[in-house]
């Protein structure tokens, strides 16, 4: 059972996922995103340190999280990707289109 | 998981091991219930690490072989939860063989095509993910009803029988 929790920091709202990501559990995942941005949150931080997998549906919960937030010139970023998870980004080649970061600490320098 | 639940995991027969069962081969019947989906990567990845694929391999596969799942519960039964799929995969020589079956909506192979990765939307991606992740990805339309598709992915990559004929 996947668990989607946000919690405020700074400036960023996080949304820690925990789980896998698929045609199951992305609607979950997706209700959370986009309430945030329907509500225009300006930083909105996805930790994947605890997703240890993610297909498609994952993937493109989170394009359109990213799309939405453009819309109202939201940061969107993303960050702890495992291998499992980079490598759908990579395959997908959306490694280069999302802000990706390695960990919280150097997601929130790039705030800087 | 309740027992209704548990229920809705095989369809008819119970998994069966027959006497003439080919070695190193397993069958997974269940209905089209994406909450079931973990369990097919379960064992596609466990399958996948007998046949000696890496962790990046067996994730490429598992991958593939949800995708293609997926694409059946979406497209083939649009979104019911309660059709038939079922899953062949055994070992060959040198690699692993995935046979998924459906009996859904015919698709015709030719509409079947990865969208253009520089359209940056949400959707659409999965038959890029499985033509990126397995050696072989043949389309079977000459059964009389549903679809049936046959994955390949090699330890070594042999050459690209991509293009095979189904005889």
């Amino acid at each position: 059972m996947i668990e989607v929790a946000t919690r405020n920091k700074l400036e960023a709202t996080i949304v820690s996922i925990n789980g896998d990501v698929d045609l199951y559990s992305s609607p979950e995942v997706r209700k959370v995103i986009i309430g945030l941005t329907e509500k225009k949150t300006p930083v909105i931080m996805v930790d994947l340190s605890h997703v240890s997998y993610m297909d498609s549906s994952g993937v493109a919960t989170l394009v359109e999280g990213l799309q939405q937030s453009g819309k109202y010139n939201g940061k969107f970023k993303l960050y702890g990707l495992g291998m499992a998870v980079r490598e759908v980004f990579e395959l997908s080649r959306l490694d280069k289109v999302f802000d990706i970061y390695p960990n919280e600490e150097t997601a929130f320098s790039s705030l800087a | 998981m309740g027992n209704r639940d548990q229920s809705k995991i095989i369809s008819g027969e119970p998994f069966v091991t027959h006497v003439s069962e080919p070695v190193n081969t397993i069958t997974i019947r269940l209905c089209s219930d994406p909450k079931l989906l973990k369990i097919v990567r379960a064992g596609i990845a466990h399958l996948c690490e007998l046949a000696g694929f890496s962790e990046e391999q067996r994730h490429r596969v598992t991958l593939a072989v949800d995708e293609a799942c997926t694409n059946i519960i979406k497209h083939a039964y649009n979104g019911a939860t309660d059709k038939p799929i079922l899953i062949t995969a055994r070992l060959i020589e040198n690699g692993i063989e995935v046979v998924l079956r459906d009996y859904g909506k015919k698709t015709d192979p030719e509409s079947i095509k990865s969208r253009d990765l520089d359209d940056i939307r949400p959707g659409g991606l999965g038959v890029h993910l499985i033509h990126s992740a397995m050696d072989s990805v043949v389309y079977d339309n000459t059964l009389p009803d549903g679809n049936q598709l046959i994955l390949k992915k090699y330890l070594r990559k042999q050459r690209s029988d991509s293009l095979e004929e189904i005889r």
